[in-house]
């Protein structure tokens, strides 16, 4: 099964009234369960495509289909989408809010959908990437870069995606705690049924993760690579 | 090149915060005009040690050894004067990230010179030849154009270069590179560490580079010195990286992944035996 199906896609950036193309007519499709990379230099645009993935940037054109679902260009995810499609970003120091306890800002989401049992989730979360359950009332200061990416991993399950979209997720850690990272995210996607989207700079990490990538060169497709 | 340990010569060197927390705790090193890699995770000390031989530590910090000498010279006491006629004249130091070292609102053409300024008295027109000539043995195209534009219109390999070409200008005996490349892309970091490597031996420097990243700079050092929380616990030859005998210089060895390694876990540390082995070296 297809999970996304991109067609003759282009992505712009809009700038008051400036529209700047940056991506230009992308076919992609990403079977359930892969994990796919998408590699390049920066500037490329290969964060601006998994942007849209998420739903985070409407001004596209072509046709998507997301989780069986179409999209259409200009309008925000609705329904089930938005809690099937999650994202990680690259940056643990930027992406989670200073002024609020893990525990605030983890339950957010659940509490808004009205879980029940927001508690046993969290904790059976913090379990699942290998953190201690105490460190729930710390603030985000309070936590190394890979624990607190740890945590944004947690974030993005806690809502039982089926599409896991990764900015860079080890690009600003230490080359021995992206190993722990990667090491996790295998493991997860081998326990739940999980598809990743995988943004790299780093040709090694997409050649360890990936079950299928393309090299992106100014916002076209370069290569598509296929591991067996 | 020369391997006579003279750059560089520091016993038991200790930093701490005012309360008495140990952040460096008793290193010993020597180095001479030779590449030295200095490796460890974020938190184990490095930066500060690199810091501190530049005297760019904050007040609130001390620091403390029973020998600290730079080029021969006991630098523990000196004042701000003193530093300031060493730093940028005699050592020099590449930060992480060009983007927030260099200054936006001036042009790289008086940027690159301003350590002439400082350190030489030079007429304008032979400083300009010195920036352009600087600006071109860093491999930067166009120097005349470039001596004129601002850091925001730079790439990060570019802003790099710019700062090397800064750090090199005064022909310096001794080159501290606090991870050069972590800022910049994959496919601009071997440039850029070849392009610093190459200088150094081309001018017989002395140069400790600052990496997380092992496998990147073991080609490009001849020693390596290993961090971890504050000590010194591995010092072996590049070479040798391979067959490793300390657990923790083992996996940051081996820790980086590669097409080969699909389909098994990376190795990641015991944090546990790594702290049981490092009480055995602190005194």
């Amino acid at each position: 099964m297809n999970l996304i199906e991109l067609n003759d896609v282009s992505i712009s950036h809009v700038q008051g009234s400036e529209r700047n193309t940056v991506v230009h007519n992308v076919n992609l499709t990403v079977k359930a369960g892969e994990c796919f990379g998408l590699v390049g230099p920066s500037g490329c645009g290969k964060s601006t495509l998994l942007w849209v993935l998420a739903g985070l940037n409407p001004h596209w054109s072509g046709s998507i289909n997301m989780l069986g679902q179409p999209l259409s260009a200009g309008k925000v995810f609705t329904g089930d989408l938005r809690r099937r499609v999650q994202m990680v970003f690259q940056d643990p120091y930027a992406s989670l809010h200073p002024k609020h306890r893990l525990r605030r800002a983890l339950s957010e989401p659940l509490r808004l959908l009205g879980y029940q049992d927001i508690d046993d989730r969290l904790s059976e979360g913090f379990k699942q990437v290998g953190l201690a359950e105490n460190m729930i009332d710390r603030y985000p200061h309070q936590l190394s870069g890979g624990q607190r990416q740890r945590v944004a991993i947690i974030r993005a399950l806690l809502l039982e995606p089926k599409l896991l979209l990764l900015d860079e997720p080890t690009s600003a850690l230490d080359m021995s705690v992206q190993a722990e990272i990667l090491n996790l995210l295998n493991d997860l996607k081998a326990k739940r049924d999980l598809t990743m989207v995988m943004v790299s700079h780093d040709p090694d990490v997409v050649d360890y993760m990936c079950d299928h990538a393309v090299t992106m060169k100014a916002g076209r497709i370069d290569q598509e690579k296929f591991y067996s | 090149m020369t391997n006579d340990l003279s750059l560089i010569h520091i016993e038991n060197l200790k930093i701490g915060l005012e309360d008495g927390t140990e952040l460096v705790k008793g290193i010993d090193f020597s180095m001479g005009r030779e590449r030295v890699a200095l490796v460890g995770e974020s938190g184990s000390g490095k930066s500060l040690t690199a810091r501190s031989l530049m005297g760019l530590l904050p007040d609130s910090l001390s620091v403390q050894a029973d020998h600290f000498e730079l080029l021969g010279e006991a630098v523990l006491p000196y004042n701000q004067r003193q530093w300031n006629q060493l730093r940028g004249k005699q050592v020099a130091m590449v930060l992480q990230d060009p983007k927030y070292a260099l200054n936006p609102t001036q042009n790289i053409g008086r940027q690159v010179a301003e350590p002439l300024v400082l350190h030489q008295s030079l007429s304008k027109k032979v400083r300009i030849e010195k920036v352009e000539h600087m600006l071109d043995a860093v491999g930067l195209p166009n120097p005349a154009q470039l001596r004129k534009m601002y850091p925001h219109q730079l790439s990060g390999g570019m802003g790099q270069r710019v700062m090397l070409a800064m750090a090199l200008i005064n022909d310096p005996q001794f080159l501290i590179a606090d991870e050069p490349t972590s800022a910049l892309d994959h496919a601009v970091r071997d440039q850029v560490l070849e392009l610093i490597s190459s200088l150094v031996e081309e001018r017989n420097m002395g140069l400790l580079l600052i990496s997380h990243d092992l496998q990147q700079v073991a080609d490009y050092c001849e020693r390596v010195l290993v961090m971890y929380q504050g000590q010194l616990i591995d010092l072996l030859a590049a070479s040798e990286l391979s067959n490793a005998s300390h657990p923790y210089t083992k996996t940051l060895w081996s820790c980086r992944p590669n097409i080969e390694k699909r389909g098994e876990s990376l190795p990641i540390l015991d944090r546990k035996q790594i702290a049981s082995l490092t009480e055995g070296v602190a005194r």
